[in-house]
């Protein structure tokens, strides 16, 4: 396995967020983590790169342990995350924003330049001196995803990708998100939008109120509308 | 003209120094959020380790390798410091950081005199700079013309490292958004600990460079990080260009001062930092913080008025205190009246501070000022004591509500540096003001009336003032203008959205907090009989803060028993040892690290340890509770 996670417990001060969050993701698998609002999808990528810092359980990365690792060294491990606010760095330039995700080349995954980047991203290459608070919602989420595939993740967590984003922008990032992953690159996407999941995903896990209810591949998850319905808005 | 130009000029190099060391705190703070009060002590000892090694080398190349070794041997004493002591507390509150770093700077100005003296040391001109050139008959010195060379070289240098570079990009990025740095794979230890070397190094640097201009002394360390503050404030933290114009200006501002108002220059500062406060309390070239982070911040267990046990046990203590006159000697009555006075001060601050929020890192100019408004009502209107006694605190009180009203436009690191600045401006005053305030002489001979002279009625009229002082501010605090207040501290955001003139509501505290300081400072001035500039000073504005800090900044009754045992402590130890700043700084960086929660806090953290692990109870109910903050 690529990526597993066990008994994963968050907490934020004194609220409990996360309960014995379990699941995994294989090599070059695209799974997404689908449900609703405040279900507990950014709270689990978070606690997974170690961005909560109370949180208890089993993350094993490549085979690796790296639930108590600090946050750069799991990232470094190969371990890409794309947060769910964008969060690019407003004041530096595009290229510049780039730059800060740079990391070595990994054996084990696929190599990303900017060149490469600008080919998957078309938009980005028009605006490399653009500083990143004077582009686009859509841009943005490009810019977040190329920086973070700057670092040659062998696996990304994706947090909502497609979300506020207009139809024709969504297209281009399901697109972006086939080539990562012809490329060989295992991601997870977290999603409320099942139509959107269904264009990128093999299997998908359903989170509500901090626990996962349901896991299996997309056609297990079109046989059960009961279950779709009842933790995913439509 | 000829003359203008040259004091121009003069300015100018000034403002290099300042630039150097204003932009490394800038620096700093941009990515650590910490605003280093030991920057000024950095600043100095750069300063003298430049003196001793540019006097043991010789040559050119003995100087300016000197100049350049002493900076760099001071970055690696910042490396130190940056490991060992901030690494604890980047996530501790804001006061903490400002109040570390400030223990620090104490226990260097004792470090300086212990290793080179007391004595002020002139040190070698700088190889190829001695002369002066000549401007239609004015003398320029030639170091100052390469200290004007020198500012924009290394604004442009800075520029480059952080255009143009990696670590300068990742720096820009992680001023901006640490953790999504560190989700980038970037250790964020280390970016930190560079960001800290290059600072200290500019801050270093701008204290060797001074040498050939001015005698190294060890109390530079005060005075520059004063200027530097106002230079930050109006240039806007973490702007590098803001802090070049500003340390310009600033600069400037003190050159033609000086022929303007000759004996107050500072003021013209002052006033220029109180109109781009008005108009960008952000700075020239800051941009907005996002609403801060609450300065105590830690407030676990809500406040509850006392008990009527605890009522009871207040009462007997006071009781007790009250019979001190029955057993002691005069001496220790003398001490209990200071103890008593320095009780109404810190529960002042501890208002301000605690109940508000609000940071004062320059409390001591309003007890001053009631100090001094004893004095000149005594002294030169002749009134009796009473009168005096009730008059005097306007002066505070009219002190803290011009402040108060710019200082509480902003909050955090820049209202604590405001009040800081503002507070070492009285300082100024009274210490520059000879004819009105007598200087460094003070006011002398402001005795009590009969009625109060004896020591037992005087410890007993303290005694009632601080206890009326300390129940007021305790009944405030529970009354809906309490409420409002702490809703300000607790959300500014919020509690406007419901209604409450959060600057109105904050700007009465400092009123309040003001004027109870300078009732403490009117009582100080009977006391010892006299006045001095030192009733001002930062250090006393410290002691106030140690004093809230040791018995617990998170307490309504800390205050009162940190006053206590710090004045006590205090009075104790200066009889005990010279080198009371040193142990003082280390007292306060130790409570910062090892006890946060002073004295009162650890003792009901205790009580609550034992109350939860007695009863075994249901572990179900005392969550709720614990949570209802």
């Amino acid at each position: 396995m690529k990526l597993t996670v066990e008994g994963l417990n968050s907490h934020y001060g004194p609220a409990h967020i996360l309960f014995d969050i379990g699941f995994e993701v294989g090599e070059g698998e695209v799974v997404a983590l689908l449900g609703r609002n405040g279900a507990g999808k950014s709270t689990t990528f978070r606690s997974i790169v170690g961005l909560v810092a109370q949180r208890s359980g089993r993350i094993m990365f490549e085979g690796k342990d790296v639930s108590a690792r600090p946050t750069h060294e799991i990232v470094r491990e190969g371990l890409g995350y794309v947060p769910e606010e964008r969060r690019i760095f407003t004041d530096l330039t595009v290229e510049e924003n780039l730059e800060v995700g740079r990391q070595p080349k990994r054996p084990n995954a696929p190599h990303w330049t900017r060149d490469k980047l600008f080919a998957l991203f078309p938009n980005l290459g028009e605006m490399k001196n653009r500083p990143g608070g004077r582009m686009s919602g859509g841009e943005q989420q490009m810019l977040t995803i190329a920086r973070t595939l700057m670092g040659n993740p062998s696996l990304v967590l994706l947090d909502e990708p497609s979300e506020g984003l207009s139809p024709k922008i969504v297209e281009q990032m399901v697109d972006a998100i086939l080539t990562m992953k012809k490329e060989g690159v295992s991601i997870v996407v977290s999603e409320q939008n099942l139509h959107f999941a269904r264009l990128i995903s093999d299997r998908a896990y359903i989170i509500e109120r901090g626990r996962i209810c349901f896991g299996g591949t997309m056609a297990e998850l079109d046989a059960r509308p009961d279950i779709r319905d009842a933790h995913l808005s439509l | 003209m000829a003359f203008y130009v040259v004091q121009f000029l003069t300015g100018l190099a000034s403002a290099a120094s300042l630039f150097l060391v204003a932009s490394g705190l800038s620096i700093i703070f941009g990515v650590t959020r910490i605003v280093n009060f030991a920057h000024g002590a950095f600043y100095m000892i750069g300063a003298y380790i430049a003196f001793t090694l540019t006097e043991r080398l010789s040559g050119a190349f003995g100087f300016w390798g000197g100049i350049v070794a002493a900076a760099l041997a001071v970055a690696l004493i910042g490396v130190i410091v940056e490991m060992v002591l901030l690494r604890r507390i980047y996530h501790a509150p804001e006061l903490f950081q400002l109040l570390a770093t400030f223990g620090l700077t104490l226990m260097v100005e004792d470090l300086v005199v212990l290793v080179w003296g007391p004595d002020d040391l002139v040190g070698r001109r700088a190889p190829g700079f001695k002369g002066a050139v000549d401007f239609f008959g004015q003398n320029i010195p030639s170091y100052d013309l390469f200290l004007i060379v020198l500012g924009p070289v290394v604004l442009g240098i800075l520029w480059l490292l952080f255009q143009r570079t990696r670590w300068g990009v990742l720096v820009r990025a992680a001023t901006q958004d640490r953790d999504m740095v560190a989700a980038l794979g970037v250790n964020q230890k280390w970016l930190f600990t560079s960001v800290f070397a290059v600072g200290v190094f500019l801050a270093a640097l701008g204290g060797a460079l001074q040498i050939p201009r001015d005698a190294v002394h060890h109390a530079m360390d005060l005075r520059i990080i004063v200027e530097v503050f106002v230079v930050v404030v109006i240039g806007g933290l973490g702007s590098i260009v803001g802090a070049f114009v500003a340390a310009v200006l600033v600069s400037e501002l003190n050159a033609f001062g000086i022929l303007i108002f000759p004996k107050i220059s500072i003021i013209l500062v002052f006033l220029v930092m109180a109109v781009v406060l008005i108009v960008r309390p952000w700075g020239l070239f800051g941009r907005p913080e996002a609403p801060a982070r609450k300065t105590p911040g830690l407030t676990v267990n809500p406040w509850r008025p006392l008990t009527s046990n605890e009522r009871l046990a207040a009462l007997a203590a006071l009781v007790i205190a009250a019979t001190l006159p029955l057993f002691a000697g005069n001496y220790a009555l003398t001490v209990g009246s200071e103890i008593a006075i320095f009780v109404i001060f810190a529960v002042s601050l501890h208002f301000l501070m605690s109940v508000g929020g609000l940071a004062s890192f320059g409390h001591a100019a309003y007890f001053g000022l009631g100090a001094y408004g004893i004095a000149f009502l005594a002294k030169m209107a002749g009134l009796p004591m009473i009168v005096c006694l009730l008059l005097g605190p306007l002066l505070g009180c009219m002190g803290a509500a011009v402040f108060g009203f710019f200082a509480v436009q902003l909050s955090g690191v820049y209202f604590a540096m405001l009040t800081l600045a503002f507070a070492q401006i009285v300082w100024s005053i009274a210490f520059q003001w000879v004819s009105v305030t007598g200087g460094d002489n003070g006011i002398l001979g402001v005795w009590p009336s009969s009625w109060a002279a004896s020591p037992s009625h005087f410890y007993w009229l303290a005694l009632g003032v601080a206890t009326l002082v300390t129940v007021a501010l305790r009944v405030m605090v529970f009354s809906p203008f309490g409420y409002a207040l702490r809703a300000t501290r607790d959300s500014l955001l919020r509690s406007e959205a419901i209604g409450i003139d959060a600057k109105r509501i904050q700007w009465t505290a400092f009123v309040i907090a003001g004027t109870t300081a300078g009732i403490g400072g009117a009582l100080f001035a009977y006391l010892k009989g006299s006045v001095f500039p030192d009733n001002l000073g930062i250090s006393l504005s410290v002691d106030a803060l140690v004093m809230v800090l040791l018995g617990g900044v998170e307490t309504v009754s800390g205050a009162v028993i940190g006053a206590i045992v710090y004045k006590a402590l205090n009075i104790w130890l200066v009889s005990q040892t010279d080198l009371s700043k040193l142990v003082l700084g280390g007292f306060i960086v130790l409570i910062v690290v090892v006890f946060p929660k002073g004295i009162v806090g650890m003792l009901e953290m205790l009580a609550q340890r034992r109350r939860k692990s007695s009863p075994p109870g249901s572990p179900l109910l005392a969550k709720p509770i614990e949570s209802a903050e």
